[in-house]
């Protein structure tokens, strides 16, 4: 019996935002924070396994389309605050805006990357992802260059209590977009805009012989793939209550794309999985490297770069030895392990199995 | 009227420099069908080298030389362990690793010397000497000049005239044909990226003192204009590298001279863009099949 596929998202979902729910609680701030952040990169980083694993589109541009939705976020928030509007819903209202602005600009950059392919649409979106900050320079009067802005925010809800700690707060507004994210692109993928995605990614003449319109379907990905990334930049503003160009550079795209790979290209399970690295492992290696007795000037040096150093490897080392990712890994462990216990046949023989199974990597394929 | 000329030669000296840059781009794309988006940190890591032997021994010229060195076995060392597992696979899988080693060198470079801009010092003499009254080119732009058509020239002789050049040639053209022929096909990449990444070293030598300094990310701006230089060209015809180059350094040097420096990057975006989606394949590209 075949059981509906929505019902089982909103039962994963809900269980996952109960498990969540419990966890904030749980943790102390700083953690609830690192949380929120792995949240936030999460929002982006599933939008993005939409546009590269699943669809085909390589974008380094995902971090300039955060810095657009953080941006709006910040100037729709400072908005509010100037005209005296205080209350919680100016939040939802601004991060919409962020979303929306986003989008719009995603679609320019989808309708151009339609007509791209391969590396050229990754240096397109390359100088996108250099060209967007700067525009905080040239614009100074509205962005207000290198220094960027700080967002005003609504205070904590009343009712939550006075000693409500800011940090879940902030956990809770960012793990409610991350759930929201991944509920409706889990749909979506599974829809039939979903295989029309994989169609254009594993071979676009089969698609277009099969009644598929491939430019289409790649700017609609686009526009998707935007939007989550102008919702994970709008929390990146709502988490750190100030936005500036030096954390929208190149680099962040670059992280991003590390998470969806080595997470699992295609599967946003390892979506998950890599927004998670991207906040533990530099937290980590800070730990080690304070662990060791160094100068301090040393502990600087190796403090940002060392993760930098580690992203890159795992990047490579992940494309070449194992394109499915972490989830990819998964996979095979789990099936093993049902291959293995006795009495019960390998359950990639029963035909629902076939549906568990993750789409194959588009980057894995020959 | 003046300052019209200034930016000129401002422009022509920079897009020498891109030109270099795009030849660079367009060597490893005609060998391997891979665009090599480290090539900008490849050739940061070069100027690295020099600058630690320029301290050491005090000599531009040697720390000059070792760049170019650096460059040759840098290539070398990055195509052979790790792009050559990725050369048979679909163009992403290409792009993402040469990413991973954009943070990897970024990352190494970063922790070895640290994030601060560091003085990278020039041969001769940055200021304009003056023509007819008019400020007009300096030292260093002729040694800019200079050096990018010697190796232009060098380029197009070893590709024309020499036994090595067609073998190279024929690897990237025809590789199966090449191999039944008996070229050392792998050989010929390996040579090609050592090339390429020489060819970036020296544009990174060039044009990195004429900016802020040596940073981890000092090339990153000059790596999306030489791409762009390139795709004007077409990916794949050195000459329309070089032409490319050239227009690119004039945009820029225009733009930036008359709207401020902090456009430069805009611009890059706007003349890729309208490159992209006016002609495709490039200015000097023949009416192509597309695959769909």
């Amino acid at each position: 019996m075949r059981r509906s596929t929505l019902l089982r998202h909103l039962g994963i979902t809900a269980l996952a935002a109960l498990i969540l729910f419990v966890l904030t609680y749980v943790l102390d701030p700083f953690r609830d924070y690192q949380l929120a952040t792995a949240a936030a990169y999460l929002c982006a980083a599933a939008g993005l396994t939409v546009l590269t694993g699943l669809n085909g589109q390589l974008s380094l541009g995902h971090g300039a389309l955060m810095a657009i939705g953080a941006y709006a976020v910040a100037l729709s928030q400072n908005r509010f605050s100037a005209h005296g509007v205080t209350a919680l819903w100016t939040l939802p209202v601004s991060l919409a805006a962020g979303v929306v602005t986003a989008t719009v600009c995603g679609a320019v950059i989808g309708v151009a990357a339609a007509r791209l392919r391969g590396p050229y649409l990754a240096g397109l979106t390359l100088v996108v992802a250099i060209a967007v900050p700067a525009m905080a320079t040239v614009f100074g009067g509205v962005f207000h260059g290198d220094q960027g802005l700080s967002v005003w925010l609504p205070p904590v809800p009343a009712a939550l209590g006075e000693n409500f700690p800011f940090e879940q707060w902030q956990a809770w507004l960012a793990l409610t977009a991350a759930l929201l994210t991944m509920l409706l692109l889990a749909n979506l993928i599974r829809s039939r805009f979903g295989r029309t995605l994989r169609a254009v990614r594993d071979n676009e003449v089969a698609a277009r012989l099969a009644g598929i319109s491939v430019a289409r379907t790649q700017v609609l990905a686009f526009v998707v793939s935007a939007a989550c990334a102008g919702l994970g930049g709008g929390m990146f503003a709502v988490l750190a209550q100030s936005v500036s160009p030096s954390a929208f550079t190149l680099t962040l795209s670059l992280n991003l794309l590390l998470a969806v790979v080595v997470g699992g290209l295609g599967s946003l399970a390892g979506a998950v999985w890599g927004s998670l690295l991207l906040v533990l492992l530099p937290y980590w290696t800070d730990a080690l490297v304070g662990r060791l007795v160094l100068s301090p000037a040393l502990h600087q040096r190796l403090a940002g770069n060392l993760p930098l150093a580690i992203f890159g490897l795992l990047l490579i080392v992940v494309m070449i030895a194992a394109p499915g990712g972490i989830q990819g890994l998964l996979n095979r462990a789990g099936r093993w392990v049902r291959g293995r216990r006795p009495g019960r046949p390998a359950r990639r023989a029963e035909p629902f199995a076939q549906e568990a199974e993750p789409p194959a990597p588009a980057a894995s394929r020959t | 009227m003046d300052r019209f000329l200034f930016l000129t030669v401002d422009g022509l000296s920079r897009g020498a420099v891109y030109a270099a840059f795009a030849l660079a781009l367009v060597l490893i794309w005609r060998g391997t069908r891979i665009v090599n988006f480290a090539q900008g940190v490849m050739a940061v890591a070069t100027s690295y080298a020099a600058y630690s032997v320029t301290g050491a021994t005090g000599s531009y010229w040697a720390g000059f030389f070792v760049a170019l060195l650096a460059g040759l076995v840098l290539g070398a060392v990055v195509e052979r362990v790790v792009m050559r597992h990725v050369e048979q696979a679909p163009p992403l899988n290409a792009v993402i690793v040469a990413l991973g080693l954009v943070l990897v060198f970024q990352g190494g470079l970063g922790m070895i010397y640290g994030s601060q801009y560091l003085p990278l010092p020039t041969p001769y003499s940055r200021v304009a000497m003056t023509v007819g009254g008019v400020p007009l080119l300096s030292r260093y732009d002729l040694f800019v000049f200079g050096t990018v058509l010697a190796l232009m020239l060098s380029l197009a002789l070893l590709f024309t005239r020499t036994a090595t050049g067609l073998r190279m040639r024929a690897a990237a053209f025809e590789p199966q044909v090449a191999r039944l022929l008996g070229v050392n096909v792998g050989g010929m990449l390996t040579l090609g990226w050592a090339l390429a990444a020489l060819v970036g070293a020296l544009a990174g030598m060039l044009v990195i003192p004429t900016g802020l300094g040596l940073h981890p990310t000092a090339m990153d701006l000059v790596f999306v204009s030489a791409f762009t230089a390139a795709v004007v060209g077409g990916l794949d015809s050195p000459l329309g590298a070089v032409v490319g180059g050239l227009v690119v350094g004039l945009v820029l040097s225009y733009v930036g001279g008359y709207l401020g420096s902090g456009t430069t990057p805009l611009a890059v975006l706007a003349l890729l863009v309208v490159v992209l989606l006016a002609r495709p394949g490039g200015l000097f590209s023949a009416a192509q099949a597309r695959r769909v």
